[in-house]
């Protein structure tokens, strides 16, 4: 769903089932970049959506890794660096620098998925809310879908006879993402 | 229109709309009970800083550290709010991997004992130096002294450990928080906190391009999280079981740390929920299913921590090592100077926490209030005795020494029970105290097709 300028309608449902079966009618119709708004995740939404799986876990991966090999990395280079010469005892001491290299794992993993997260999200989102409604945080769903100008009218009818409590329609250009 | 189907876990809710309605009533003006309880937490911390000032004018002979006693009630304090700080992360992170429904309405409370706690414990290693300003030095840093600290001591292990803690767990705290300051954001008509709130939430519009990556990333970080639990605890135990001294240098401290952390973190969190409970009206998020879970998990770690101190008697007493140790850890601690501390430690811990076998006990608010505060001391208690004990009695018997803590040291713990207690009602009236998005989640979702809960039907309308 990349940022793109087109008129388009936006359904406002209380249900659930009601919201899922609308964008389903909508992708048969042909409508792409479906956005739905909900005041919590719903699997039943995202199943209707099929969209692909979302890549922050490639980040809280790669975050993880680069956190552990970080640990080590700093504690074997410390050591050679002023080595604390303790009887016969290695100085890079791998059980001891497990801990601070497991730490560091997690501290990393955890930045790179918030990172991830808000790459992917595309947050913090700064530009004014235009299609939004405040009840989309409290109990509604919405389900915008864009649609060549003059072409709304079928999806106002899927809307409709999914059940939306109200129907807004935008023929002048409106930002999606 | 939508079904009202009631859920198990939260039978007097609704809707969606009406859990928006509670929990940011939350945030309205707040009475002048709060304005009381929030100078008196303010008196607390300007007396801990008064009675820190003293010790950093005057010395750390202000304590009452002498040796061989060189960790006393700060260290003691210190741990006792990294561990009350655990309860908080378990509830929120690991009880989510497990799915368990009842955690929805108590996790962001919990969580932000757990921020605050961190916040708390974290100022305890750098007071208990004689000259803070000094912290620096645990720090890798290139200096040039070339020196780097010792990544074989516990003491570095818990630089790390603590400060990713505190990192994670803010983060995570704030990155639940996101959608939550969003509802408050649309409800809220206080011109300072829309603005607020609109940069706090970040914009978030609840797109499923935003849900979908933040379910995920919500659940990794549950995931790290989850580990760090069981990670941080162990390695403060550490800073203990890593030295020689008798009484410390024991494999048991990790687990019995963990298991301690969470038995006192509970205790915690039901202490401040009943009141909240109470305060703002929110018997329908927290019924008596939730305090009946938490006190099974209480009597549960409780008895772990009691098998652990029978563990530990049977140690030195099996154990050859230290003969002078038989006499003095068993009998010795209980007619031992600290003898006091030793009672109070196993009857807050190991016999009160029994009557959290009753049913009735565990639904019973008031009791829970009492029993949760008694644990909470008793736990205090058994990190001084630990501590102290085996200090005061550490090598040869011409060093046995006693310990009191001086008042500095009693005002610093006072004053951080006013610190902690200070942040989280300024996170009460500031920010959603209970999770807003997630608790919907464990509500039936509003159908229209069909009248059963259950998986939405995508297929149309019956009519």
């Amino acid at each position: 769903m990349s940022g793109h300028r087109e008129p388009g309608v936006l359904g406002i449902f209380a249900e659930v089932d009601a919201t899922a079966h609308a964008i389903e009618r909508l992708r048969e119709a042909g409508n792409k970049d479906i956005v739905v708004f909900s005041p919590v995740p719903r699997h039943e939404l995202e199943h209707a959506l099929d969209r692909h799986e979302s890549p922050v876990r490639m980040f809280t991966l790669v975050g993880g890794l680069t956190g552990a090999a970080s640990g080590f990395a700093l504690g074997t280079w410390t050591s050679l660096d002023w080595p604390l010469v303790t009887g016969g005892k290695s100085i890079i001491s791998i059980p001891a620098f497990v801990i601070p290299a497991f730490e560091l794992m997690v501290l990393f993993g955890a930045l790179s998925t918030v990172l991830g997260l808000f790459i992917n999200a595309r947050l913090p989102h700064v530009k004014k809310h235009v299609i939004y409604d405040p009840s989309f945080s409290a109990g509604n769903f919405g389900v915008f879908a864009p649609t060549a100008p003059g072409q709304e009218g079928s999806a106002r009818s899927i809307m409709e006879e999914s059940g939306a409590l109200q129907i807004r329609v935008w023929p002048e250009e409106v930002t999606v993402d | 229109m939508a079904t009202a189907i009631r859920s198990e876990t939260h039978p007097a809710i609704t809707s969606y709309e009406e859990v928006n309605r509670d929990v940011l009533k939350l945030l309205g003006r707040p009475g002048r009970g709060y304005f009381i309880l929030l100078a008196a937490a303010i008196a607390l911390v300007a007396l801990g800083g008064f009675a820190w000032a003293v010790q950093i004018y005057l010395g750390i002979g202000m304590s009452g550290l002498r040796n061989p006693v060189g960790w006393g009630a700060y260290i003691t304090t210190f741990v006792f709010w990294v561990g009350i700080a655990h309860s908080g992360t378990l509830i929120s992170a690991i009880l989510y991997l497990f799915r368990a429904h009842w955690r929805q309405s108590i996790y962001r409370v919990a969580e932000a004992m757990t921020v605050f706690a961190v916040m708390t414990a974290g100022l305890f290693p750098i007071i208990h130096l004689g000259r803070p300003w000094l912290f620096y030095y645990l720090l890798p840093y290139p200096n040039q002294r070339e020196i780097w600290p010792n990544f074989r001591s516990p003491l570095l292990w818990d630089v790390f450990a603590v400060s990713t803690y505190f990192t994670v767990s803010a983060t995570f705290f704030f990155l639940g928080m996101i959608p939550d300051i969003a509802a408050a954001r649309d409800a809220t008509t206080v011109p300072w906190r829309k603005k607020l709130y609109t940069i706090l939430s970040l914009g978030w519009r609840g797109t499923d391009r935003e849900w979908k990556n933040f379910t995920r990333a919500y659940l990794y970080l549950a995931a790290l999280a989850t580990p760090l639990v069981l990670s941080v605890h162990s390695v403060v135990s550490w800073d203990f079981a890593m030295s020689i001294v008798p009484g410390w240098h024991s494999t048991i401290f990790a687990p019995y740390f963990v298991a301690g952390a969470i038995f006192s973190g509970l205790a915690m969190v039901i202490t401040i929920l009943i009141p909240i409970r109470k305060i703002f009206g929110l018997e329908a998020y927290f019924t008596p299913k939730h305090f009946d879970s938490m006190s099974k998990l209480i009597l549960l770690t409780g008895i772990i921590v009691s098998f652990a101190y029978l563990s530990e008697a049977f140690l030195t007493w099996y154990s050859d090592e230290l003969p002078h140790l038989k006499g003095q850890y068993i009998y010795g601690s209980i007619q031992g100077p600290f003898w006091w501390a030793v009672l109070i430690m196993l009857i807050c811990n190991a016999v009160v926490p029994q009557l959290l076998w009753s049913k009735k006990i565990r639904t019973n608010l008031p009791a829970l209030f009492v029993i949760t505060i008694f644990i909470n001391i008793g736990m205090w208690f058994e990190r001084f005795v630990i501590i102290v004990t085996s200090l005061s009695r550490e090598y040869e018997p011409w060093q046995f020494a006693q310990y009191k803590p001086s008042w500095v040291e009693m005002a610093i713990l006072v004053g951080s029970f006013g610190w902690f207690f200070m942040w989280f009602l300024i996170f009460l009236r500031l920010l959603p105290g209970v999770s807003i998005a997630e608790l919907k989640e464990v509500l039936p979702a509003p159908l229209r097709f069909r009248k059963a809960s259950g998986h939405a039907a995508s297929h149309g309308p019956e009519a």
